[in-house]
Order: structure tokens, then C-alpha cells, then sequence
């Protein structure tokens, strides 16, 4: 009992912190500036005015983009254009400063501090804690890109370097490619794979999560983006530029799950294709998209331990057993040597491959590094939070150590068998069916390589369906606790809210032509903004450890 | 007749609470047992408090409180949640059991169309709990 005034009959049943000397002392009470009423018989508890213009901003784009098809996808694509091309260097620069960053901490005396206290104890074991941070962070990315993103390089590096009449590489092969070259270009298109989904956007998901948690946790303020920002904007943060802040990580948030929810539909869709025959149309991916928005309903209303764990254990599971099939029905021994021989052409090329500036490889910098740094930066407000609610009681070190090494590793290990076994189905075998395929279904022709593709194939689907729920519900539960300024205990209407309007604009940017895409790009530009904000993270929360009993 | 008295609190709508705290002080007064103030309170900060401590500490002032007032033997019992808004049934059930009540004194709102979604705490934690569940409008 570590409070001299309670009681002795008192019992807590909670981890007392110790870290009590530390909270920040703000005059701002949580949930000051909601409004909470009832529409009929739901509540609501909502950030005024967060929660409006994050939801009217979301209609407005909606509209804008069906109203004006032409001119929002050209508006979009200029900045898309602009923000990747203008600023690789900036984003693969940030990158580098996160990985070194992280990777400081975890050596430094700050790693000893526990989020939560110095008595708090993890809320979750390993593997619930591990299946839901993974689920969330970049689940459907490993179906999508596990043997279409190794491939391409190893396609681009074979054709090798090709210059334009202005000098300017016109390939897409990273580095200096391997023209002819068949095994160099498979370690180079590894290495670029591995770059792309290893340490990098695990240290961005780090930053933002380790943000949020220490300064919810520790300091005592509220779980929403804006206060990894008190240290740089003192009481700022309760005015227009923490709403901003909120309005903006929202807004990515949302969009970024409706977009990938209606890219995610296309692939279920294309598999069931492959596999059953269904037609690729609209109405089944419409369909589609109504289902996994109905199971990710039944999800949140089941809340955090009994819907999205669950979800995200089964997904971790079945996920385990189709990389655990892969790799027993390929070319095992070849596999598991090429995981190693990955492992060491990955740190090979990093140096080369993370350099931010002087870069002819403009191509692969521009169109594939900084779209992806651009792409996990706009995500993280939403894996980052989310990571942060499922982490209290872990210290620093265990913390950085289990968000950042272990799921690199194992997407090192998923990209070594996929796209391995891709590639040795392309180099050994002669067999082009999967290189040649759209990327939707790149996957599901690597399987049919392999024995019981009716069955993998199926796993295939579910677990593109399930990882999907599991980044749709986790979303409606952080966007419901940003937009209630950080309450984690509002009305449960409001995560059926979002979750459904999350789904709704999915169905509408799907059945716009050129919909999807164009809001895509957009949300990709936010990553811009957010890497100012990601750097100004890493400054706020050495502060914060700094003033943290150890 | 009863060993402990258990009634759910929640601190930021105790107001709403009256009736329900009445009833329980005047039976732990009656059957001269224990009444402990159970509160479930999340892990990230709340409007009442910033750490579960903090809150666990209202609490612990908040049945002291009601514990002079009524002139019982008051106690107090705080859970921190994962996800109250969906686990709040769960925890208090569990918590009866942690803290040995036997009868749960809990208020609840008058019955409308979203009991027909959401059911009603009081009315899961009476068809739940072990304990007897006496919910008060």
C-alpha cells in the first residue's frame, strides 16, 4: 500500500506507480472540453470540437473526391508527387534518425524506466501483447507485398540500369541493380524488401507508441496524440494546435483504414476469384467489405480483451501455420539459408540503401522508400496509439526490444519465406505464373506451386479478411478515444459509430472510380506533417525519460 | 444473514447515486456487516484521476466518507479496467467474488430501447453473479 491515508481495510487490486513524483501538473481536466448528452436512448461523450470536424472534414474529402473526380485525383496525385519526390530525402533521413534513436534507448539508462510506474505490472502476456501489435501494425502489408515487393526487385535489378535522355535513371532497381545477375539479384531484392519492412517503420511505430504511453502513463495526461507534445507546447496542447494535432491524426487514421479496407476487398475478392470462381465486381466487394465491417462491429462491442485480442490471436496463429506450411512445403533447407543470407545482405546494403542524400536510384528512393516511410508515418498515430494502450507495465528497454527487433525479425522471416519461395518457383523452377500475375493475386499463384493449394489458398483469404478486422476495429477504438479527447471509457456507441463509418466510406470511395487511390495518395501526403511531428517526439520523450525515476 | 455488502461506485456520476448508497449503509447498519465501495477505473487517465492509484485513493476517501456518514463499516475496492465501457459487467462480477460480497446493492437507470442492445448492469450482473443483487431505481 503505497498511500499512508488509505485505509487498512482497502485493498487497490492496482499497481501502485511510483513514478506519482513525475505526472505532469496541468490544470486541465480530462474530458473539460467534451460534451456529453444522449441522442435518444445512446450516449455520447465527445471532444468538442475534435470530433466534429474530424468526422465533417472525412464527408467533405468524401464529397469532394466523388463530386469532382478528375480534378481531386489530379490535386491529390500533384501532392503525392510532390511530397515523395520534394522530401525522400527528408523522410529516409527521419527514418535513419528513429532506427538510431530507438536503438540508443534501448542501450541507454532510460530503458530501465517502466511505462506505467515502477511497480506497474504488463497488462498482457507476450503473446496476446505481440498478436495485437502486429495485427495492427502491418498485417494485410505481408499478404499483399510478401511476394509482389520481392519480386519487383528482383525483377528490376535483373533489367538492370537504364538511363533517360536527361540523365536520370528510368528503372526502378534499388542500389546499383544486378543486370544478368540472377542470385545477386535476388539478395539485393531481399535486402530492399527486408529494409523496407524491418527496423525502419517498427522504429516509427516505436516512437509514436512509446510517446503516447509514456506520457499517458507517467505523466498523466490524457492517451491522445497531442500530449506526446506537452514538453515543446506546455498548455498549448488544450488549444488549436493539440485539436489540430487530433483533427489530423484522425483524418489519416480514418482514411488510411477505409482505403486500405477497399484495397484489401479488391485481393479477398480476387482470391475468392481464383479459388471459387466468385465474379470480381463491385457488389462482391461491397459485400465483402460490409462483412469484415459487421465482424469488426461484433468486435469492438466485445471491447479490447474479449474481440480484438481474440481476433488478433487466431490471426497470429493462422498466420503461423501458413508461414510454417510455406516453409516445410518449399524448398525448405534453401529457405532457411536464405533467411540467414538475407539477414546479412540486409545489413550489406543498409548503409546504402538508408542513405538520404545523392541518390540515383531515384526511382526506387522515390517510389518505393519514401512511399513507404510516408505510408507507415501516416499510420502510426494509429498503430503508435494503439500500441501504447496494450504496453503498460512494460520497461523502456522491453518495450523498444519487443516493438521493434522481434516483429522485424519476423518480417524478415515472412519475406524470406514468400517471397524466397516466389523467387525460387521464378530462378529454379522457370515457373512466371505469380511475376506475371496483378498484385492481388501474385500470393495465391505462389500457392498453387505448392501441395493443398485449395486449403492454403482459403487460409490465404481468411487471414487477408481477418488481418483486416483487426486493423478495423483497433482503428475504431483509437479514433473513439481520440475523438473523446482521450477517454478510453466513452459510450460504446461511439466505436460502432466510427467503425461503421469507416466501412461506409470504404463502400463509397470503392464504387467511385478511382476513389480509392486518389484519397490514398492523400493520406499518404499526411506523412508528411507527421514526420516533423515523429522527430519532435523523439526530442519530447528523451525529456520525459530524463525526468522519470529510474 | 449477509457477510458483505458490495455496491458499485461510479465517483464521476456519484451524485446519481443516493438512493442506492442509502440502501446499502442502512443494511450494512442492519446485518452489522461491511460495505465495500467498489470502483472501475481505466488505465490510462480518467477525468477522476491520472494514475489508478490517484483513483484508488478517491475511492478509498469516498467509502471512508460514506462510511462516517452512515456509521458502517466502510471499505473500499478498486479494479483498473482494460476497456470499462465493455468489461464493466465482467469486472464487477469478479470483484464480488475478490472481495467475498454476497449481496451487490447497485443502482441502475429506468429500462429503455437500448437495454434491448446494451443490457442493463444491473440486470447482467443479477443473472452473472453468485451473489444475491439487489438493483435500485
Amino acid at each position: 500500500m503505497s498511500d499512508p491515508s488509505t485505509p487498512p481495510e482497502t485493498s487497490t487490486g492496482i499497481p501502485a506507480p511510483e513514478g506519482a513524483a513525475s505526472i505532469i501538473d496541468t490544470d486541465y481536466e480530462l474530458g473539460q472540453n467534451n460534451i456529453d448528452g444522449k441522442v435518444g436512448p445512446f450516449g455520447f461523450d465527445i471532444h468538442n470540437p475534435v470530433f466534429l470536424i474530424s468526422g465533417l472534414s472525412v464527408v467533405l474529402f468524401v464529397f469532394y473526391t466523388l463530386a469532382l473526380p478528375e480534378q481531386s485525383s489530379s490535386v491529390f496525385s500533384w501532392l503525392f508527387g510532390v511530397v515523395t519526390k520534394g522530401f525522400d530525402w527528408f523522410f529516409i533521413g527521419a527514418g535513419d534518425l528513429v532506427v538510431l534513436f530507438c536503438l540508443v534507448l534501448i542501450v541507454s539508462p532510460f530503458g530501465k524506466v517502466r511505462l506505467g510506474g515502477r511497480d506497474a505490472t504488463p497488462d498482457y502476456t507476450y503473446v496476446g501483447w505481440f498478436a495485437m501489435l502486429f495485427a495492427a501494425g502491418m498485417g494485410i502489408g505481408l499478404m499483399f507485398y510478401g511476394v509482389s515487393e520481392p519480386m519487383s526487385h528482383f525483377s528490376s535489378s535483373m533489367g538492370g540500369i537504364a538511363v533517360g535522355e536527361d540523365g536520370v535513371r528510368t528503372d526502378w532497381a534499388p542500389l546499383g541493380a544486378a543486370a544478368g545477375d540472377a542470385e545477386a539479384a535476388r539478395r539485393l531484392g531481399m535486402a530492399a524488401t527486408i529494409y523496407h519492412w524491418g527496423l525502419h517503420p517498427w522504429a516509427i511505430y516505436a516512437v509514436v507508441a512509446l510517446s503516447l504511453a509514456l506520457f499517458s502513463f507517467n505523466k498523466g495526461l490524457p492517451l491522445t496524440i497531442r500530449s506526446a507534445f506537452y514538453p515543446l507546447l506546455g498548455e498549448r496542447i488544450w488549444g488549436w494546435p493539440g485539436h489540430v494535432i487530433d483533427i489530423l491524426a484522425v483524418f489519416a487514421t480514418l482514411f488510411g483504414l477505409a482505403t486500405s479496407l477497399g484495397f484489401g476487398a479488391t485481393q479477398a475478392n480476387a482470391g475468392l476469384n481464383e479459388l471459387f470462381g466468385v465474379p470480381v465486381n463491385s457488389t462482391t466487394e461491397v459485400l465483402l467489405i460490409s462483412a469484415i465491417t459487421a465482424v469488426a462491429l461484433v468486435s469492438v462491442l466485445r471491447g479490447l480483451d474479449g474481440g480484438v485480442k481474440v481476433l488478433s490471436e487466431i490471426n497470429m496463429g493462422l498466420a503461423m501455420l501458413l508461414l510454417a506450411f510455406v516453409l516445410l512445403a518449399g524448398p525448405t533447407l534453401l529457405i532457411i539459408t536464405g533467411f540467414f543470407d538475407y539477414l546479412v545482405a540486409y545489413v550489406e546494403y543498409l548503409p546504402a540503401l538508408s542513405n538520404p542524400i545523392g541518390r540515383e536510384d531515384v526511382n526506387f528512393s522515390q517510389g518505393w522508400t519514401s512511399f513507404y516511410w510516408a505510408w507507415w508515418i501516416s499510420w502510426s498515430p494509429f498503430v503508435g496509439m494503439f500500441i501504447a494502450r496494450v504496453s503498460r507495465g512494460r520497461t523502456v528497454r522491453e518495450f523498444i526490444i519487443c516493438v521493434l527487433l522481434i516483429p522485424s525479425m519476423v518480417c524478415v522471416l515472412w519475406m524470406s519465406v514468400f517471397g524466397g519461395v516466389a523467387l525460387d518457383q521464378v530462378i529454379a523452377d522457370n515457373y512466371t505464373a505469380a511475376q506475371e500475375a496483378d498484385l492481388p493475386i501474385k500470393l495465391f499463384k505462389m500457392l498453387d506451386e505448392l501441395p493443398l493449394t485449395q486449403i492454403t489458398s482459403f487460409i490465404g483469404i481468411v487471414l487477408v479478411i481477418v488481418f483486416f478486422v483487426t486493423s478495423s476495429d483497433s482503428g475504431s477504438l483509437v479514433i473513439d478515444t481520440i475523438t473523446a479527447g482521450g477517454k478510453v471509457d466513452a459510450p460504446v456507441t461511439q466505436r460502432v459509430f466510427w467503425c461503421v463509418f469507416e466501412g461506409a466510406v470504404a463502400i463509397v470511395l470503392l464504387l467511385s472510380a478511382g476513389g480509392l487511390a486518389s484519397l490514398q495518395s492523400m493520406v499518404i501526403s499526411t506523412g508528411l506533417p507527421f514526420t516533423i511531428v515523429l522527430l519532435l517526439m523523439c526530442v519530447a520523450i528523451w525529456k520525459g525519460l530524463a525526468s522519470e525515476p529510474r | 444473514m449477509f457477510a458483505k455488502i458490495m455496491v458499485p461506485v461510479d465517483l464521476a456520476h456519484a451524485d446519481k447515486l443516493g438512493r442506492a448508497l442509502e440502501t446499502a449503509a442502512g443494511l450494512g447498519g442492519f446485518y452489522g456487516c461491511p460495505v465495500c465501495y467498489v470502483g472501475v477505473t481505466t488505465e490510462a487517465p480518467s477525468s477522476l484521476a491520472h494514475t489508478p492509484e490517484e483513483y484508488a485513493a478517491k475511492l478509498a476517501a469516498f467509502a471512508a466518507a460514506q462510511g462516517e456518514t452512515g456509521g458502517h463499516k466502510a471499505e473500499s475496492h478498486a479494479v483498473a479496467s482494460h476497456d470499462p465501457s465493455v468489461d464493466l459487467d465482467g469486472t464487477l462480477i469478479k470483484a464480488a467474488e475478490d472481495v467475498g460480497a454476497d449481496l451487490i446493492v447497485m443502482a441502475s437507470h429506468i429500462p429503455n430501447l437500448a437495454d434491448h442492445l446494451w443490457p442493463s448492469h444491473g440486470g447482467q450482473v443479477a443473472r452473472k453473479s453468485h451473489a444475491s443483487v439487489l438493483v435500485v431505481r
